[in-house]
């Protein structure tokens, strides 16, 4: 099973960002990176001149490499020029808005991230012949209809592994809303919260986390319990969703997963100190909810009364 | 302008056309369209029947075929192209990428629109649909503003659609599963958000606690009227604050925008509302029928008279006034 790194969902210290990615490129366990500006487009500009190198050092440590689309392109030009550049370099492109097909010539060979909706195997071979080599799968999808999806085709695909769930996005910045600021004078206030602002219900129930135009699930999401499915199912790898502490170590812990080192317990008991939001959540895949976890329960940081 | 009207039930298609509404969208009563609620949509026979009704008075009927196919249950939306186009549908309305492939390699002549769950937000996306497949007119996602909408009429070749009235989607539509992360059940697969089988109400120490998935929404005092708990309209604790995060229980009237939407452009204005009654259908089609008329002939667009017909008699003009986002 690869390991894939998703792109960075916060917004980053253009410091801490570049050192993300020195450290990266070492790290022997890591296969695929997909890096660049996937929630809002002003954010690129603080680490835009950075990334050269970052792809270089990742390139030189033996990584797949690809740049990333953004997840929601409006009319506004300098998200549509984001687009038209990223076809023009040579590198993969990872669409994550169909938008980017209107930009990629038609040899161009591409991937197709989680947040474009490939729901089934009709979807998925129309990207295909308009050169897609490779997807990763939106985590809203069950294990049947992975199994499906993956049966039907011989690209590579992958599904979501570890990190705060993508769930949504909007127009409107819900990090400026909570900061009574207009999305133009945001004053990149997002950056105050860079693995996400923790919502929870009226009953302190622990819910979602909001990261600007996105929001993410307020729970860690975890497939550890599902690789032997996953395998079985012909999934080729697993995408980890960047956070900025203890990466590294889930990075590791799901090496030894992989190797057949530890069991899905013993990562969960290990993984749990460094999951954002101290909880874990794998419904999605056979849950009744997206939220449900399969694993046990005091693995699940205590809730309050009401919580299903 | 024309005028598009939800229609749930055969009587509310009836109900819609006789109140002047140019055209109707409805949906099969399946998996296949995204309004999937019990007792509402049609058979194939009432299809039909509400097709003729609509055609013999002039109207138009677009057949919302809007959710994404279950992967290795794709016949399921192909049969209800095939279906929609033997039984006269003036368009069908499709979101999924591989079913619109498939409609325009399969039912050519049969108009497609590009449904508001493709959230296709910007013209490259748009000449993308129309170049590959065909489709007619886009209904555009509620996230822009008007002048956006007018950027976008300027740079494509295609009809715009643009929501005016009834419940708001803040997120961008088709590309939100916050509904099934606590509840199971989708918009994009399901055709429901936060659907009615999953909501509890229950008071306590004076409140009235409303639930979704076991998630609390909202807390309102015991006498006070309680707003349906639509997940991203619910009040929630963030950092020190206690609020409506996304948005406030309100819902969409953009009624006073109708002369900007003309000037930016839009060809069709389309009222939400397929789970609502036939009054409240007839009452809304008939407004805006006197709204776009007034408009056609340069008077002034009646206001104010939907007001009492909004949820909790609050409305917004949504993300079409920039100051919103």
């Amino acid at each position: 099973m690869q390991l894939t790194v998703g792109p960075i969902q916060g917004f980053w210290d253009p410091g801490q960002w570049s050192a993300f990615y020195e450290r990266l490129a070492d790290t022997p366990d890591i296969s695929r990176v997909v890096i660049g500006e996937l929630v809002c487009s002003k954010r690129l500009p603080f680490y835009q001149t950075r990334l050269p190198d970052a792809i270089a050092q990742l390139l030189a440590g033996g990584k797949d490499v690809a740049l990333t689309s953004l997840a929601l392109v409006t009319p506004l030009k300098r998200e549509r020029r984001m687009a038209a550049e990223l076809a023009a370099m040579d590198l993969e492109v990872e669409v994550n808005d169909l938008t980017m097909l209107a930009h990629l010539s038609p040899d161009a060979r591409f991937s197709v991230g989680p947040l474009v909706n490939v729901y089934n195997e009709g979807t998925l071979a129309v990207l295909a012949r308009r050169g897609s080599m490779r997807v990763c799968l939106p985590p809203e999808l069950s294990a049947t209809s992975v199994r499906r999806i993956a049966a039907a085709t011989d690209m590579p695909v992958e599904v979501w592994g570890w990190g705060r769930l993508p769930l949504a996005m909007s127009g409107r910045c819900y990090h400026a809303r909570y900061h009574d600021r207009a999305k133009d004078q945001c004053q990149f206030v997002c950056a105050e919260d860079p693995d996400g602002l923790a919502v929870d219900t009226l009953d302190d129930q622990q819910f979602l986390a909001i990261n600007g135009l996105q929001t993410l699930s307020g729970q860690c999401a975890n497939m550890a319990h599902h690789l032997p499915a996953l395998r079985e199912a012909g999934v080729a790898g697993l995408r980890l969703s960047p956070q900025t502490s203890g990466f590294f170590e889930v990075i590791e812990l799901f090496a030894h997963l992989t190797a057949g080192r530890i069991d899905a317990e013993e990562f969960c008991a290990k993984a749990l100190p460094h999951a954002p939001g101290g909880a874990f959540c794998d419904g999605f895949l056979d849950g009744p909810t997206g939220v449900s976890w399969s694993g046990s329960k005091d693995q699940v940081r205590m809730q309050p009364a009401g919580t299903p | 302008m024309e005028l598009v009207c939800p229609a749930g039930t055969p009587a509310s298609l009836r109900a819609a056309v006789d109140a002047g509404a140019h055209s109707i969208y409805c949906g099969f009563a399946d998996d296949t369209n995204a309004r999937n609620f019990p007792g509402l949509n049609f058979s194939r026979p009432e299809m039909a029947d509400g097709i003729a009704y609509a055609h013999a008075r002039g109207a138009k009927v677009l057949v919302a075929i809007n959710t994404f196919p279950r992967a290795g249950e794709t016949e399921l939306w192909h049969r209800a192209v095939s279906d929609a186009e033997a039984l006269g549908a003036d368009a069908v309305i499709l979101a999924d990428l591989g079913l619109i492939a498939h409609a325009a390699e399969r039912h050519p002549s049969l108009r497609r629109h590009l449904s508001v769950q493709a959230a296709a937000a910007n013209p490259d996306v748009i000449n993308f649909h129309a170049s590959a497949f065909g489709v007619k007119r886009v209904v555009l996602p509620r996230v822009l503003t008007v002048d956006e909408i007018a950027s976008i009429n300027r740079d494509i070749d295609v009809e715009t659609e643009v929501f005016v009235f009834g419940g708001l989607c803040v997120m961008a539509e088709g590309r939100c599963s916050l509904s099934s992360y606590i509840s199971g059940k989708s918009p994009n697969m399901n055709g429901v958000c936060s659907p009615a089988s999953h909501v509890a109400y229950a008071e306590e120490d004076g409140e009235l606690a409303a639930r979704l998935g076991g998630y609390t929404i909202h807390r309102t005092p015991a006498q006070a009227p309680a707003p349906y708990p639509t997940l991203c309209k619910g009040c929630f604790k963030v950092g020190t604050r206690t609020g409506y995060v996304f948005e406030d229980p309100a819902s969409l009237d953009a009624s006073e925008l109708l002369p900007a939407l003309a000037r930016a452009g839009v060809t069709a204005l389309k009222i939400e509302g397929r789970q609502r009654s036939r009054a409240y259908v007839a009452q809304v089609v008939r407004n805006f029928r006197q709204a776009v008329e007034a408009l056609a002939e340069g008077r002034e667009v009646p206001l104010g008279t939907l007001a009492r017909l909004t949820e909790g008699q609050a409305a917004t003009a949504g993300a079409y006034n920039k100051i919103w986002r």
